[in-house]
């Protein structure tokens, strides 16, 4: 089959204005005469449900956390893109346009990308309106900053807390919706299936995490907002709930996943301290900005900050202002992220585990003062001495990448529609914006885009062409079998009793991810994680122990679903790693490399996106290819040398 | 480290709850409070016990999920949230009580864990300006001074854990509810609906049987996010400028 992207005729800069007035619209009267179903209350959940309710729609949205607000859109620290050129510094719409595509290695689509840098000036007006605080200057205007090494200042930010303050003024917009009663809300209740039928997306099946109540919601279309799979190596800098049950169900309905190996591993999270470890926490990569990082020249095992402040210089390699003289510790988020793997792997890491390097302040503080250093990071060295107990100020921080984000997801064509109609997919869900490597900032800039700007433009085209009657009951048999379906999971978790928690399972599952398909993949270890995972599956649906009973609060049982998913997920990531046998943006295969062992893209052979098809449970998927044309940019290797 | 912990266990709303007490062997001062409640969770589990059922999510600080009420403190002795505290601010050998945050309006949903969907309810009330997407003006038209930008942002930074409800004893919901006014009345944009806003969040905050505020201050003490009493203040301005001077309003209750 062949995968139409619907992308617009016509030059870049007209595209999505033509496509605007192409698309069909609902008449206002008949609007309330359809249900559109919304999962995730994230920044493209939230944004999506309060946007479709205000045009007449009536919305139901779902979340498993106990408020919308909780959606974890909330942890994101600094900031959001806009093409507004507020500093006349040089912004335009298509700087932003070529940044991101660039950025992304040239695995994104040109069309999707650019209505993304044009709807990213409308976002900024809308969260304003809302009253979102976003830092000011001292006349009043919005303040900007440059951020992840981008040469303009197109930064909008609150703090460092501005997914919060983004999300928040979503969930306003969100609650002005439910007290209108255009929008129903279900806090604490978990999607577990999509129902198809007819190749159409009816509705979902949901389970009550109070009650265990499992019930069927039907729908003219499924909108899922849910987020990234960040989890699937068990410590990320994800939230812990953050999960890929609802995209990964939906796939093996029929939807197709995309590019899942492109994961992001952010270069300054704090290290790992122990077994326990349940996360890890990342701090803003401006730290960067008058940090410098460093290992010592030979093995000192055991090495500690403590005795850092005592190595003379000449025993000291600052590894990145060697190789990379030009940007030094402003290397793109993969590239730092590889180095510190690199050295950590020779033997050279510091800290208890061998797994961290110094990010160390004392040049800044010397050439800067402590008060200059204190008013740029105060808040995020209070951090880090309230994580470690140690005081950066005196002793350099240790620093080790973690996973952050995932650029896979879902496939969507322009109308962010997967292949299933009617089943649509927004924000970090899916795949379409990002390329192999998302920018810094750019994040809450889709969710917000999809969900204010895109969605409520393209579901009317497809709600005007179904009509109102085209919707089921949810007595029909495809919405009976999906029920029957759902329940027969979760009696089978609850019956099989065995002797390893679930958290064991997604730990063991993190191990082998993060060896074998973490920050840079070959094709024998991967194929070693493929039978690892394999073998974990079979294990955990024979030996995994779920105590408790459906028809309560059972976090155990939750968590279950949520990890045999994510096993399912890893063993196909492991396949698209190895179907790619290139490097580009995140994903590193050692196999193709300059002699200076940097990542080498390969256009001739993997200018495509992947786009994964369910078999059936032990069938291999099947891989199609859409092909990436580019006619507005011209395709460059990336240098930081 | 060794420690001892009482820790309430309440199987759901209905049924009566009691503390239970557990030892946690090889805690490690590393680890975070929460952590160590995984690790105690593991070993429930081991031996066929029912795990503490407890919310969380971010682990970072700023969701607002994690709720534990600590030694008789909301999120525990420092001012930080549950997740972001550490078992290195105890003492080895220390026995420590955890409890669900205690008070009318958050029913207890099952051990830890509590329901807060009071909050939403007052949030649904007024805390949000009136605008649909598009059809706004360009963000700069709209100046504001740094000062009452700044101002807004911290009552804005508050992240509806309600500690708050938890350290008052009369569990008054007066800070959270502050925060959101004195946010919105802040800013121009909050400016045209304030007095609705003001009386119909206050009205909702009563519906839902929060306690009335006697100024202890108690909720400022323990907010992890710093949110000043001052946004109290400003509420109690705010919503007596209302009554004086608007309309009347409908009070709607809670569920």
């Amino acid at each position: 089959m062949t995968l139409d992207s619907k992308i617009p005729e016509g030059p870049l800069s007209e595209k999505w204005t033509k496509h605007k007035f192409n698309l069909k619209l609902v008449n206002p009267a008949n609007k309330r005469k359809y249900e559109v179903i919304v999962v995730g209350t994230g920044l493209a959940g939230a944004s999506a449900a309060a946007s479709l309710a205000e045009l007449g729609y009536n919305v139901k949205a779902f979340c498993f956390q106990d408020s919308p607000r909780r959606a974890h859109s909330i942890a994101a620290q600094g900031g959001i893109n806009a093409a507004k050129n507020y500093q006349n510094d040089g912004d335009s719409v298509h700087r932003l346009f070529y940044d991101t595509i660039k950025g992304g290695d040239y695995r994104a689509r040109e069309g999707n990308v650019y209505r993304l840098a044009q709807v990213s000036v409308s976002i900024i007006d809308q969260c304003v309106a809302q009253g979102v605080p976003f830092a000011r200057e001292y006349g009043g205007l919005l303040a900007n900053r440059s951020f992840g090494g981008a040469q303009v200042s197109r930064t909008f930010y609150a703090r460092g807390q501005t997914g919060q303050q983004l999300l928040l003024g979503a969930y306003s917009a969100l609650n002005r919706q439910i007290a209108n009663g255009k929008v129903k809300m279900y806090n604490r209740t978990e999607m577990l299936d999509v129902v198809v039928s007819d190749g159409k997306a009816r509705g979902i099946i949901t389970r009550d995490l109070i009650t265990g109540k499992i019930e069927a919601h039907s729908a003219h279309a499924v909108l899922l907002c849910t987020g990234g799979y960040g989890n699937v190596y068990y410590l990320s800098t994800n939230a812990m709930g953050s999960n890929v049950t609802a995209a990964w169900r939906a796939h093996k309905k029929g939807a197709f996943f995309s590019n899942p190996c492109f994961t992001q591993i952010h270069p300054t999270c704090i290290p790992v301290t122990g077994d326990h470890q349940s996360k890890l926490t990342l701090m803003s990569e401006s730290l960067r900005n008058d940090g410098r990082i460093w290992v010592p020249k030979t093995a000192r095992p055991g090495f500690k900050g403590t005795d850092a402040v005592n190595l003379p210089e000449n025993e000291r390699d600052y590894f990145l202002e060697r190789k990379y003289p030009s940007f030094g510790n402003l290397v793109p988020r993969d590239v730092a992220s590889r180095n510190a793997k690199q050295v950590c792997d020779e033997g050279r890491g510091v800290g208890a585990t061998g797994l961290a390097v110094f990010l160390d302040f004392t040049d800044a503080i010397k050439r800067d003062g402590k008060k200059t250093i204190e008013a740029k990071y105060g808040n995020l060295f209070d951090m880090y001495k309230q994580i470690t107990g140690e005081n950066p100020y005196e002793v350099p921080m240790m620093i080790f990448p973690a996973v952050h984000y995932t650029m896979g997801g879902l496939w969507v064509d322009y109308n962010l529609s997967t292949n299933v109609p009617g089943l649509y997919a927004l924000g970090e869900a899916n795949f379409s914006d990002h390329g192999a490597n998302r920018l810094g900032a750019s994040a809450l800039m889709q969710g917000l885009a999809d969900g204010y700007f895109v969605i409520p433009y393209t579901l009317g085209d497809y709600l005007a062409t179904i009509g109102w009657a085209d919707k089921l009951s949810t007595d029909h048999p495809s919405f009976k079998q999906a029920l029957e379906s759902v329940n027969g999971t979760i009696n089978k978790l609850l019956s099989i009793k065995g002797n390893k928690t679930v958290d064991e399972y997604h730990r063991e599952l993190g191990l082998i991810m993060w060896e074998y398909c973490g920050m840079s993949r070959n094709e024998p270890g991967l194929k070693i994680a493929k039978k690892k995972i394999q073998e974990l599956k079979v294990n955990f649906w024979s030996n995994v122990n779920v105590l408790g009973s459906n028809n309560e609060l059972n976090q155990e049982l939750e968590k279950a679903g949520r990890v045999s998913d994510l096993i399912e997920l890893g063993e196909l990531m492991v396949d698209d790693a190895l179907s790619r046998g290139e490097s580009c943006g995140g994903h590193f295969r050692e196999e193709s490399q300059t002699p200076e062992g940097e990542a080498m893209r390969n256009d001739n052979e993997f200018a495509y996106v992947s786009a994964w098809e369910f078999k059936g449970d032990g069938q291999a998927e099947e891989l199609h290819k859409e092909l990436l044309i580019f006619e507005n940019v011209k395709l460059t290797q990336r240098s930081y040398k | 480290m060794k420690i001892t912990l009482k820790v309430w266990r309440q199987k759901n709303r209905d049924s009566k709850g009691a503390f239970k007490t557990y030892q946690v062997d090889h805690a490690s001062p590393d680890m975070s409070f929460l952590e160590m409640i995984d690790v105690l969770n593991t070993d429930l589990i081991k031996k066929g016990e029912e795990s503490i059922a407890f919310d969380h999510d971010c682990r970072e600080g700023i969701c607002g999920m994690c709720s534990m009420y600590i030694n008789g403190h909301p999120h525990g002795p420092l001012q930080t949230t549950t997740c972001q505290l550490h078992m290195r601010s105890f003492k080895d050998g220390e026995t420590i009580t955890v409890e669900p945050w205690r008070a009318k309006a958050f029913p207890v949903v099952k051990d830890l864990v509590v329901d807060r969907s009071a909050f939403d309810r007052i949030q649904q009330a007024g805390g949000y300006v009136s605008v649909n997407t598009g059809g706004v003006p360009d963000a700069n038209e709209i100046p504001i001074p740094k000062i009452v930008a700044d101002e807004a942002f911290d009552a804005a930074a508050c992240i509806g854990c309600g500690a708050c409800v938890a350290a008052c004893k009369n569990a008054s919901a007066m800070l959270f509810v502050g925060a959101k006014v004195s946010q919105l009345a802040l800013l121009p944009q909050g400016k045209p609906e304030r007095k609705q806003r003001a009386e119909r969040m206050v009205a909702q905050m009563d519906a839902e049987g929060f306690g009335s505020c006697t100024n202890t201050g108690a909720c400022e003490a323990e907010c992890p996010k710093g949110i000043s009493v001052t946004n109290i203040a400003r509420l109690n301005r705010e919503y007596l400028g209302a009554m004086l001077t608007s309309y009347q309003v409908e009070v709607g209750g809670g569920e």
